[in-house]
Order: structure tokens, then C-alpha cells, then sequence
């Protein structure tokens, strides 16, 4: 291959790997967390009870409920995901009330009809639809319920030998209602007493959807609100790009036009990151930036002892070809060992770890990978262009290399 | 350049070491003051649309009766809004509503800029997880390090991450700053740094000891430190220079994530230099079974 296609070649490698980078952000966009574009964060732990322990077909169906629950609150984009054995994450975008959100996803919702005593005569599972509406002649909220086949027939059986008698409902510890029986009631009821349409149709959504198979317990909640997660944006984006500009200046200062290659650079870098993290549709948190600051902080470390090397071989007198090549050859074991001692730990931090410490780990992995690639490949091709277009000279632009 | 890096050790473990007691006797007796992700509570941040003093923020929680002794009412430290943050147990979210509700009957403009309630289990399993993954990690590194180098670079680093560990924990005890899961992750990121820092210079004392110029271990060692002195310099001045300037323009979010990293950086690049490269020195007069098999 001659000189003009590998530099043809290498050319296009850049062009591609920034194409990429840009073509799937453009495509897939950051998902940002919570911490950063505001929304609720809830952590919710299954608890075993007297009849049911925890196991995968739980956590289905706990998953299962709480989704649809969450989907007939109106709750755009909201997350669900399982965590570990016994754990759910649910994450909400920017909600008006996020307690009363946290309260109705979390709560286990065990419909019970009770007789005076307390005693429990059926429980809500027989339930299959139950609806939220106005009472024209009764004038306030009611829930209008249907039970399917069995629990009609259980339920006609109770309230016949109970006419006359006064029927308690409760949602789990909470009472409802209490009403007289009148007749014999088969298929259909009522649920009265709300003070609100809101509060009826809350209700009804949990009665609808079902109960939790087992209580939930609420581990963590973290709700940033849409003033904070636009100020946290804000001032992040304000401080990574004059963190970022500090550390352009400082490179062109200590090392002239490689320092400037090494800011190009570090610009790829900044994309392939964005790219790989839109790719891999990852979530971009506070600690995920921790990460990405590491890494930039590894990709410039690369760059300044490729760099030095290359300073030293050219005071031992090579030819500045010469030096650039057995620079980066020399730097490069010293690269690689570093990156993938701290590649281990973020791994066995990626495989080990939840949530926060999770978030650091997987953005550190992408950022040293991006890193590395840069630093050995990228830096090297702009390195050679300049050499091969002759901007690159040896004692001026490696200010410092003479003695 | 000629300055013995290595001869002078015992002046920079000093330094160290009473660096680091000054930071367990304060450990000890002040312990962390640590936020709600390990001890479990809320914290809830509130933005009103008018000024609103701490004492009529007091009167309204005390019609709600959250029935908490160690509540504490502090101004929000957000800038430029009229916030108001306070610290309770952990709160339940029917009390949570039924205090924003107090506060909208009484103020106006009440918005939750944040709320955060965390029950004690969770920050506690989140420090003994990382903890775990740590002494894997250690210990895998222990074994790469030994099979790229030597097992005695593999301590050496180890140490110098110790110390850096020690150093910022210390440093936090000292200033009793709030700590929170943003501090886990700097530290994360100031071992990833440390260790870094810290090969990059082995690499030059394996790569020279190649070249058998050097008269004895000693020599070597230092020859290699200088050698690698400029990168060293470079690399800490930009990174701090980065990490300084999201210190003072990333927000209060950031703030004591950034302050760890700033500690945590300085002392990883003097625990590379000081620390880790002369106790290979240490090792080899000290520790014969992890001695250099050729000189």
C-alpha cells in the first residue's frame, strides 16, 4: 500500500469513528439520570410473609403490577427494573406530587370485605374490573367493582345471610367504607365514601390492577425536581466544558502543536464517549461523570507521557521521525498497563455494585477504552499528519526538548 | 536533576504517617459526619417564592409533628433562590405530603427542589458492596501487577492507594464535611487515579532496569522517578487545573465530590512519587522473600 492510501485510509478512520459517535447520538440521544434531569428515583424492597416467600415469579409479578400501575397513572417514559433478588427500581420523570406517586406504586393494595368484627369474608381477588365515576343519585365519587364468576358466587352467599348487617371495606389497614347490606349482591358493586373523583380513581387504578403478591418496603427515594435537574445540568455542562477548555490551554501551553493535537484528541474522545453512551444506552448520572472525569483525566496523562517520550528521544539525538516512533512505543506498555489495572477494578466494581458505584464503574470502563483508543491510535494518526504535512518539527513544537 | 527521592524516604513516611494518625485521631473521635445515604433519614429541599426564616419554617413543621427530636432546619446552600433544607428521620411518603401540604397552606411558591429518604440498610449494603468488589479488585491486581511486574510492585502500589484512601477519609474527619454515595464514587476515582499514577512510574523502573545502567536499586529507582518527573508535573497541573475548575463552577451537587478528588489527586501523584516507588526500596532491603531475583 503506498503513502497516499494509508494516509487515505487512516483519514477515513477518523472521519468514521466521529460519523459514528455523532450519527448514533443523533439517533438514540443521552439518557440522563435522574440526579441530573430531575424525576424520582424509588427503590422498593419485596418482604417475604407468613404464606409467600420471595422468589423470581414474585418479583414477575410485582414487576408486572407496579408497571401497569405506573402506565394508569399517566406517567410518561417511566423506568422499572429489577435489582438483585428481592429488589425493584422504579424511576419517574418529573411528576407534580412524587409522594403521592411513591405512595400508590408501593402500596400492597389487599382489597377485604369484613364483617363487624374485623373478621376478613373475601378478599379483593375475585376483583376483575373496578372503575372510578360521579354517582348522579348519590351525588359523591364511588368505585362501581366487578368480581368474576367464583367471587360472585362466594360474594351472593356472604351477603345473603348478612342482609341487614353493616359490610366494612378495607384497603389493606385503611378503612374504606361501611355500608348497610341491602340485598343479596352477586357480580357488582359499590364502593362509596371518597372525598374526591382523584382519590376514587387512585383507588380504582390499584383495585383494578390488582394486589401485590407481598408487601413492599420502601429502601430509598430520591426525587430531584425539574428547577434542580435543569440547575445540575446547567452548571455541569457550564464546568466540563471550561474544565475541558482549562485543559486545552494547559496542553498548547506545555506542548505547542501536539498540545493542540492532543486537544483535538481529546475533542474525539469527547464524542466517541457520547456516542458509545448513546449506543449502549447507557444513563448518564452525577458519579457516571465521576467516571467520564477520570478517564479525561487518564486520556490526557496518555497524551503528556506520549509526549515526553517523544521529548526524550529527541534529546538523545534521534530524528524527530525516529523519536515519534519509538515514543509512542515506549509509552505504550506504560498505557496499557495502567488502563488495565484500572479497567479490573471497574469491572469487578461494574459486577459487584448497585446503583450509584454501578454507574461510576460502567462509564469508567467505556471512558478507558475511549481513552486508550484515542491516545494509541488517534493522537498517533493526527501526530503523523502533521509530520507528513511538515507542521510538525522537532526542537520548536517539542518546546522543551533541547537542552 | 539530581535529588535523592529515594534515600530520603523516611522524611516522606513521616510526613505521611502523621498525616494519616492526625486523620484517625480525628476518625476517633469525631468519626465522618456521615450524610443520610449511610445513616438512613431525609432530606428535603424546599424553594419559595418569598423569603422565608427559619423560625416560621420551625413553626409550620412543629403543626405538623413529625415527632422528631433531631430535626434541623438549615438554609439551603443553592444559590440564588429562597430554599430552605431540612433533616429529619426517614419520612414516610404520606408525611412527606402532609408536610408540603402545611407549607403550601402557609407559603407560596413551595416547590421540592429535591427529596431524598433513605433507609439505613441501603447505604450500608452500598458501602460493604464496594468494599467487597475493593478487596477482589486488590486482590486481582495483586496477581496482574505480580505477573507484569513483580509481587512487590504489586504492594508497593497497593500501599500508595492505602495511603491516598487514609489521607482523603482523614481529610474528611478533619473538616467534617458531610459525607454522601458522591464521596464513594471520588473515592473510586482516586484509587483508579492513585494506581495509575502509580504503574506509569514502574513502568520506567522496569523499562531502565532493562538497560542495567544503573549501579544499584537505589539508583535506579531515582533515575527512574526523574525520568518520569516532567509527566508527573504535567499530568497532576492538568488534571487539577480540570478538576479545580469544576470545584469552582460545577454547583453545590458537586462540590464535596470534586473536593475529594482535589485531595485524593495531590496526595495519589505524591504518593506515586513519595510513597509507593521509594517502599520498593523498602521491600527489597526489608522483605527477602519479595526480593528481585537479578539485581
Amino acid at each position: 500500500m503506498g503513502w497516499k492510501q494509508k494516509q487515505i485510509l487512516k483519514a477515513i478512520l477518523v472521519i468514521f469513528v466521529i460519523a459514528i459517535s455523532v450519527a448514533s447520538f443523533w439517533h438514540s440521544g443521552i439518557n440522563l439520570g435522574l440526579d441530573l434531569a430531575g424525576g424520582t428515583h424509588v427503590v422498593l424492597e419485596a418482604q417475604d410473609t407468613g404464606s409467600r416467600e420471595v422468589d423470581a415469579q414474585t418479583m414477575t409479578a410485582l414487576n408486572r403490577i407496579i408497571e401497569r400501575r405506573v402506565n394508569q397513572l399517566g406517567l410518561s417514559e417511566p423506568r422499572i427494573q429489577r435489582s438483585g433478588d428481592r429488589r425493584l427500581i422504579v424511576e419517574l420523570p418529573a411528576v407534580d406530587n412524587p409522594d403521592r406517586a411513591i405512595e400508590v406504586i408501593g402500596r400492597t393494595a389487599q382489597l377485604t370485605f369484613r364483617d363487624d368484627d374485623g373478621e376478613v369474608l373475601m378478599t379483593g381477588e375475585h376483583l376483575v374490573d373496578a372503575r372510578s365515576e360521579y354517582d348522579q343519585m348519590y351525588r359523591n365519587p364511588v368505585i362501581n367493582f366487578q368480581l368474576d364468576d367464583v367471587g360472585a358466587r362466594r360474594f351472593q352467599q356472604i351477603t345473603q345471610a348478612m342482609i341487614g348487617e353493616p359490610m366494612q371495606i378495607y384497603l389493606d389497614d385503611e378503612w374504606l367504607y361501611t355500608g348497610t347490606v341491602q340485598s343479596a349482591i352477586s357480580d357488582r358493586g359499590q364502593i362509596r365514601g371518597f372525598g374526591s373523583l382523584e382519590e376514587a380513581e387512585e383507588i380504582a387504578i390499584l383495585l383494578r390492577e390488582g394486589a401485590l403478591p407481598v408487601p413492599l418496603s420502601i429502601e430509598e427515594s430520591r426525587t430531584v425536581g425539574p428547577t434542580l435537574g435543569q440547575v445540575s445540568i446547567d452548571q455541569s455542562l457550564r464546568a466540563g466544558a471550561l474544565g475541558l477548555l482549562f485543559v486545552g490551554i494547559a496542553m498548547v501551553a506545555l506542548y505547542k502543536l501536539p498540545g493542540l493535537i492532543a486537544t483535538l484528541t481529546l475533542g474525539i474522545y469527547g464524542m466517541l464517549v457520547i456516542g458509545l453512551l448513546a449506543g449502549l444506552q447507557a444513563v448518564l448520572t452525577l458519579p457516571g461523570i465521576a467516571g467520564l472525569i477520570l478517564s479525561i483525566g487518564m486520556a490526557v496523562d496518555a497524551n503528556i507521557i506520549i509526549f515526553e517520550r517523544i521529548k526524550e528521544e529527541l534529546r538523545f539525538g534521534k530524528t524527530l521521525r525516529a523519536s515519534v516512533e519509538s515514543g509512542f512505543r515506549r509509552a505504550m506498555t506504560a498505557i496499557i498497563d495502567a488502563n488495565i489495572t484500572t479497567l479490573i477494578t471497574a469491572l469487578i466494581l461494574a459486577y459487584f455494585t448497585v446503583g450509584t458505584v454501578r454507574g461510576f464503574a460502567v462509564t469508567l470502563i467505556i471512558g478507558i477504552f475511549a481513552s486508550m483508543f484515542c491516545a494509541l491510535i488517534i493522537t498517533r494518526i493526527l501526530i503523523d499528519f502533521a509530520y507528513d504535512f511538515k507542521v510538525l518539527k522537532g526542537g520548536h513544537n517539542f518546546v522543551g526538548a533541547r537542552r | 536533576m539530581n535529588f535523592d527521592f529515594v534515600g530520603n524516604r523516611k522524611i516522606w513516611f513521616t510526613v505521611s504517617i502523621v498525616l494519616i494518625v492526625v486523620g484517625i485521631l480525628f476518625l476517633g473521635i469525631r468519626g465522618l459526619n456521615l450524610g443520610i445515604d449511610f445513616q438512613g433519614g431525609s432530606l428535603i429541599e424546599f424553594k419559595f417564592d418569598e423569603r422565608v426564616s427559619l423560625d416560621e419554617f420551625r413553626n409550620v413543621l412543629a403543626g405538623v409533628d413529625l415527632d422528631d427530636e433531631g430535626a434541623v432546619v438549615q438554609p439551603s446552600d443553592q444559590e440564588d433562590i429562597y430554599g430552605i433544607m431540612l433533616r429529619t428521620r426517614a419520612l414516610t411518603p404520606e408525611e412527606s405530603q402532609e408536610l408540603t401540604a402545611a407549607l403550601r397552606a402557609e407559603f407560596a411558591g413551595v416547590e421540592q427542589l429535591r427529596a431524598d429518604t433513605v433507609w439505613p440498610t441501603i447505604g450500608e449494603e452500598l458501602t460493604w458492596r464496594a468494599l467487597l468488589a475493593l478487596v477482589v479488585a486488590s486482590l486481582i491486581i495483586i496477581v496482574y501487577i505480580s505477573i507484569r511486574f513483580e509481587p512487590k510492585y504489586a504492594f508497593a502500589a497497593l500501599l500508595a492507594v492505602l495511603h491516598d484512601v487514609l489521607i482523603v477519609v482523614g481529610f474528611f474527619a478533619l473538616v467534617f464535611r458531610e459525607i454522601n454515595t458522591p464521596f464513594v464514587a471520588g473515592l473510586l476515582t482516586i484509587i483508579g487515579y492513585s494506581i495509575n499514577d502509580t504503574i506509569v512510574i514502574f513502568d520506567r523502573i522496569r523499562e531502565n532496569k532493562k538497560f542495567k545502567r544503573h549501579k544499584d536499586y537505589k539508583e535506579l529507582l531515582n533515575a527512574s522517578i526523574i525520568a518520569n518527573l516532567p509527566r508527573s508535573i504535567n499530568t497532576s497541573l492538568t488534571t487539577l487545573l480540570c478538576v479545580t475548575t469544576i470545584f469552582l463552577f460545577g454547583g453545590v451537587t458537586i462540590k464535596t465530590f470534586m473536593l475529594t478528588l482535589l485531595v485524593g489527586f495531590f496526595a495519589g501523584t505524591y504518593s506515586s512519587i513519595f510513597i509507593a516507588s521509594p517502599f520498593l526500596l523498602t521491600i527489597e532491603e526489608k522483605i527477602p522473600a519479595l526480593r528481585s531475583k537479578e539485581a
